[in-house]
This record gives C-alpha cells, sequence and structure tokens, in this order.
C-alpha cells in the first residue's frame, strides 16, 4: 500500500488538524533533546526536496555549536521552477503540517526566529499562510514558551517579489535581507553564515513537512518507506498533455510508466509521448524510451540520464517542437540570469539568439555546434546552478533530438505549425 | 510632484521593523505596500522610501530594477499577465496571447486607452497542472482557453 503522508489529511483549518492528530508530533519533539530530533531526521534519510537532494538531518547538523549569533530557519516557498507546483499545493490543502514541521525543525537547531519566503505571485498562499501562523500562535503552538517547554519561536512570511533566482538559498537570504538576489560565494556556507550574518538552515516547504512524521512515527519508519537510498514520500507534479495534471503523493520509487497511467490518467486523446522533463525544466530532458524504463528516485532517473529535482515532470508529445520548447526555456533562463557570471548572463543571450534565428529557419549548420558549446562552456563555471539549468536541458535536447535541430538548419522546420504547439498563431 | 508615503504604509512600515533585525529587510516588503497603495512604484516613491528608511537612492532602485513584480510604470485597472513558460506554452498560451493582442488591440507591455487593462507575459506561475494560466493582479484564473478568455474579458468589462 502507498504511504501518505505529505497529502494524508487536508486540513487547512486548525481545528481539524488539530483533531486529525496535528501538532503531536511537536509536542513529542520538544520532550527530546535537539540534538535527538536532528539524530532522527538523520536516520530517516529524508532527502531535501526542492531539487538538490542533500540530506536534511546532515545539513541541520552543520550549524556550529559553539556559535553564539542567533540562529535563524528559512522556509524556501520560491517554488518557481517551471514544471513544479507541488509546494503551492502543500501550502493550500496543509499548511499547518508544514508550519508543525517549521517548529520542530528550529528546536532541533535552536532557532528562535523563522521565515517562510514565499514567492511574490503566490498572494492567496501568502495570506493563507500568515493566517495559519496567527492561529497557530494563538493555540500556543507557536510563540513564548511553546506548549510549556520554555521555548520560543517567531514566525514571519516574508514575500518575494518576481524573482526566479531567489529560489536559490543564497540568493534567497538576499532578498531577505533587502536586496537584489545575487547568489553569493561559498563558502563560507549559510549554516556558518547565512542570514544576517548568523547561522541559518534553508529548507524546502515539503522538505520541512515532511518531519513531523519522522518525529511521529521514527526515522527508522521513515528510511524504510520508498526505495532503497530514496527513502520516504515525495510529492509529483505532472503537467503537460496527459489526462489528470496535478500534484500525486507517491513512495519513492514508482516505476514512471504506472505513474503515468494511474495517476496522471495516460496521453490525452492523441498524443503520444515524445519527451520527459522529469525534474523540473532544467534537469537534462529524457527520450519515451528512456523514461518509460526508469523508477521515479534519486538513483533511477540518474541512470536514466537526467535528475530527480524538484518532482516536476513536464510531458511533451509529438504534437511538440523540441526546438521551439528548448527556445521557451533558453528564453526563460537568460531573462532569469542575475548577471553576476559571465558564461551565464552572455551565454544565455547567445543561446536564445542562436535558437531564435533555427526556429525562424534563419540559421545555418554550424548554428548547433555552436549552441553546444556554449551550453558547455557554460556548465559548472557559474557561482549558482542557474548556468546548468540552462546547459543541461540544451546539451539534452541537442542530443537526443538531434534531427529535429537539423531540419531546422536545413530551413525545414518541422512541420509543426499546424499542430497546435501554438506556431500557427505567432 | 513629490510622493508622500501615507500614514498607513508608515505604519506598516513601522511594524515590518520589528520583525527583522536589520532596518533594510524592510525594504521589499515595504515596496509591497507602496505599490498596493499607488498601483506602481515610480522615481518619487523610490525618493521617498530611500528617505525613510535612510537608505541611498541607488540602493532601493537597484532591488526596484531586479524584481519583476514592481512596475515601473503605471499598469491599467486589470493587469494581464500570461505564462509565456513549458507547460503553459505547450497547452495553448500562445493563441491565448495573440488572441489577447487582438481583442485589446494593444501589444505585450502596453495599456489600453481606457486604462482599463495592460497586458504582460509573465515566466511560470506555479500552477502548470492548471496551464494554460492568466493571473488578473493577483488571482490566478486556470485551465485557460480562448473561450474562457473572452468571458474573463467580458466579465473583467470589455466593450466590444
Amino acid at each position: 500500500m502507498m504511504e501518505k503522508i505529505l497529502l494524508k489529511t487536508e486540513a487547512a483549518d486548525i481545528e481539524a488538524y488539530i483533531k486529525a492528530g496535528g501538532y503531536q508530533a511537536l509536542r513529542k519533539a520538544l520532550a527530546m533533546k535537539s540534538e535527538d530530533v536532528t539524530a532522527e531526521v538523520k536516520k530517516s534519510n529524508l532527502r531535501g526536496r526542492g531539487g538538490a537532494g542533500f540530506p536534511t538531518g546532515l545539513k541541520w547538523s552543520f550549524i556550529p555549536k559553539a556559535n553564539t549569533k542567533p540562529r535563524y530557519l528559512v522556509c524556501n516557498a520560491d517554488e518557481s521552477e517551471p514544471g513544479t507546483f507541488k509546494d503551492r499545493e502543500l501550502i493550500l490543502k496543509n499548511p499547518h503540517l508544514l508550519i508543525e514541521g517549521l517548529a520542530i525543525a528550529s528546536y532541533a537547531i535552536g532557532a528562535k526566529q523563522c521565515y517562510i519566503y514565499i514567492r511574490g505571485e503566490f498572494a492567496k498562499e501568502t495570506g493563507l499562510l500568515s493566517d495559519c501562523v496567527n492561529e497557530a500562535s494563538k493555540r500556543g503552538y507557536l510563540g513564548n514558551n511553546i506548549l510549556s517547554s520554555g521555548f520560543d519561536l517567531n514566525i514571519a512570511v516574508h514575500r518575494g517579489a518576481g524573482a526566479y533566482i531567489c529560489g536559490e538559498e543564497t540568493a534567497l537570504l538576499e532578498s531577505i535581507e533587502g536586496k537584489r538576489g545575487l547568489p553569493r560565494l561559498k563558502p563560507p556556507f549559510p549554516a556558518v553564515v547565512g542570514l544576517f550574518g548568523c547561522p541559518t538552515v534553508i529548507n524546502n516547504v515539503e522538505t520541512l513537512a515532511s518531519v513531523p512524521a519522522i518525529i511521529e512515527k521514527g526515522g527508522d519508519w521513515y528510511s524504510k518507506l520508498g526505495a532503497g537510498k530514496s527513502a520516504g514520500t515525495k510529492l509529483f507534479s505532472v503537467s503537460g498533455p496527459v489526462k489528470k495534471p496535478g500534484v500525486y503523493e507517491i513512495e519513492l520509487g514508482m516505476p514512471f510508466k504506472k505513474f503515468l497511467e494511474d495517476y496522471a490518467g495516460g496521453m490525452l486523446e492523441g498524443s503520444k509521448l515524445k519527451a520527459v522533463i522529469p525534474g523540473g525544466s532544467s534537469v537534462p530532458v529524457l527520450t519515451a524510451a528512456e523514461a518509460l524504463k526508469m523508477n521515479l528516485d534519486y538513483e533511477s532517473v540518474q541512470q536514466a540520464g537526467s535528475m530527480l529535482g524538484s518532482g516536476g515532470i513536464i510531458i511533451l508529445d509529438d504534437k511538440a517542437c523540441m526546438v521551439e520548447t528548448l527556445l521557451v526555456l533558453a528564453k526563460f533562463y537568460h531573462h532569469e540570469s542575475c548577471g553576476q557570471c559571465t558564461p551565464c548572463r552572455e551565454g544565455g543571450g547567445w543561446i536564445e539568439k542562436l535558437l531564435r534565428k533555427l526556429e525562424a529557419g534563419k540559421g545555418k549548420e554550424g548554428d548547433i555546434a555552436l549552441i553546444y558549446s556554449i551550453a558547455e562552456n557554460m556548465l559548472a563555471r557559474t557561482l549558482c546552478p542557474l548556468g546548468d539549468a540552462l546547459a543541461m536541458p540544451v546539451m539534452s535536447f541537442i542530443t537526443k533530438f538531434r534531427p529535429e535541430f537539423e531540419a531546422h538548419a536545413a530551413g525545414n522546420g518541422c512541420g509543426k505549425r499546424e499542430a497546435g504547439s501554438g506556431k500557427s498563431t505567432q | 510632484m513629490s510622493y508622500k508615503i501615507s500614514e498607513k504604509t508608515r505604519a506598516k512600515i513601522d511594524e515590518l521593523r520589528k520583525i527583522y533585525p536589520q532596518k533594510e529587510a524592510v525594504l521589499i516588503p515595504a515596496l509591497h505596500e507602496m505599490q498596493k497603495e499607488a498601483g506602481w512604484v515610480s522615481e518619487d516613491a523610490i525618493d521617498a522610501l530611500s528617505a525613510c528608511l535612510g537608505l541611498p537612492y541607488a540602493r532601493v532602485k537597484g532591488v526596484v530594477t531586479f524584481y519583476t513584480m514592481f512596475n515601473r510604470a503605471p499598469v491599467g485597472k486589470y493587469h494581464l499577465q500570461v505564462c509565456r513558460n513549458i507547460s503553459c506554452h505547450s497547452m495553448g498560451a500562445p493563441r491565448i496571447l495573440s488572441h489577447l493582442k487582438e481583442k485589446l488591440r494593444i501589444a505585450e507591455g502596453e495599456t489600453t486607452e481606457d486604462g482599463l487593462f495592460t497586458l504582460s507575459t509573465v515566466e511560470c506561475l506555479g500552477s502548470c497542472g492548471t496551464a494554460p494560466v492568466i493571473a488578473v493582479n493577483e488571482k490566478y484564473h486556470e485551465n485557460m482557453s480562448v473561450e474562457k478568455t473572452d468571458m474573463l474579458l467580458r466579465e473583467l468589462g470589455l466593450q466590444q
């Protein structure tokens, strides 16, 4: 049976959440030593659900014990990776699970102040979270001397203002500090020098919402869910031409084929699966054949040649023109580059320009090799992963769908102008 | 014409200052408050906020120009923001965008003469499962089609 943790109860209302057993894990955590809470999360093998998959307990343990400065927990709710919309769903359906997770994590790392950085476009979600924080405070789950434990915690909801890069954790910290969202050079890592120069842990919404169940039922229990090193359950967002796009919670390790058929409802009538971007738009694209062989866990997706990332599964069908699709992504990453690193700032612009030419049938054969080489020179040569986030799609799109790029270079286009990809009206 | 930060916004800024250990951190929340009132962030508004927070003008302007949600020119009563990213694109956003341009007789980034509509494209709104999406001011309209777009325009008062 598939275990559900994150979307088990859908209780935006605090009374309903408490009735369903909510805030009991916080009570349990507050009776434990803070290092034991971290140890339990380590034992669970929970990995960061924002995209990087870094072990959560380990991240918490990087906070230097001897440092006497204030400590901060920051919740990354800046969900902006194209194809990813799970955190929004989680916030709307189960906001108190997140707040309980925040409280437990704050206790574990010794933070008395927590900031939820939520993307500016999520106005409704910002209001909902602020209301929920107030309700939880009123009932003594936040604020001073929580549940008579002596532990104090305040949570502030901080709204972004439209910048994809602020999902990168150090850019996010800059943004809370009221600056342009420019990623920082690491080290020092945020655990040592983070928000306002203090030790800081930054975790994704889904990661933090996974914590209460780990405390309630134990790290061992959680580590046995899922598949091997990919422990636990994960939210997958699926979008594109499928019958039931949406957010689904599954145990890691499910075959993608089963997920596509049983959860996403299969392809729309008249659509044939062509390609899959399995972890948000910045990971390498997979052909249908590659995708249908993989399982949805970190190791299997990597083996297939891509990354699980945020679990934002973007489905592309036979009507999609790969040159046009890549152009959409290139335009995005070029626009969102913060401009600090030359390879990303300039490379993104060059790639967009060349793809635009290619897509319009004005490209030359050498352009494909040039685009590829620019991407190769962006890869791993920037402060943050935004350069890679364009380089990886570019290299994989060209490698796996080269004939389409060649047809465009030869001026033959792709014959998809009438096929509903939007070209017929542009 | 100089810009005066309203009493209400000043009170909000004072409230916000309690949440952060450094005054600079209230910059973005304060800009949100000011835009909520005026609809956009003018040069004068930047001047006023830098004086209010004791920060250099360039420091505030740098932030305003970095974040796309701060409007640097007045926008119409309804700011139509069409998502142009991958899932919305593949589910028909380009058709909706060209339909909107035709109906409103404006290009991207423009406002209709009556000041009712501004048309923009935006990057992923984080609602790909209900693509294509149009945000009108702060509200999402999901699973859009050309027909639903027409209905929406009528509801918002577009004169045919």
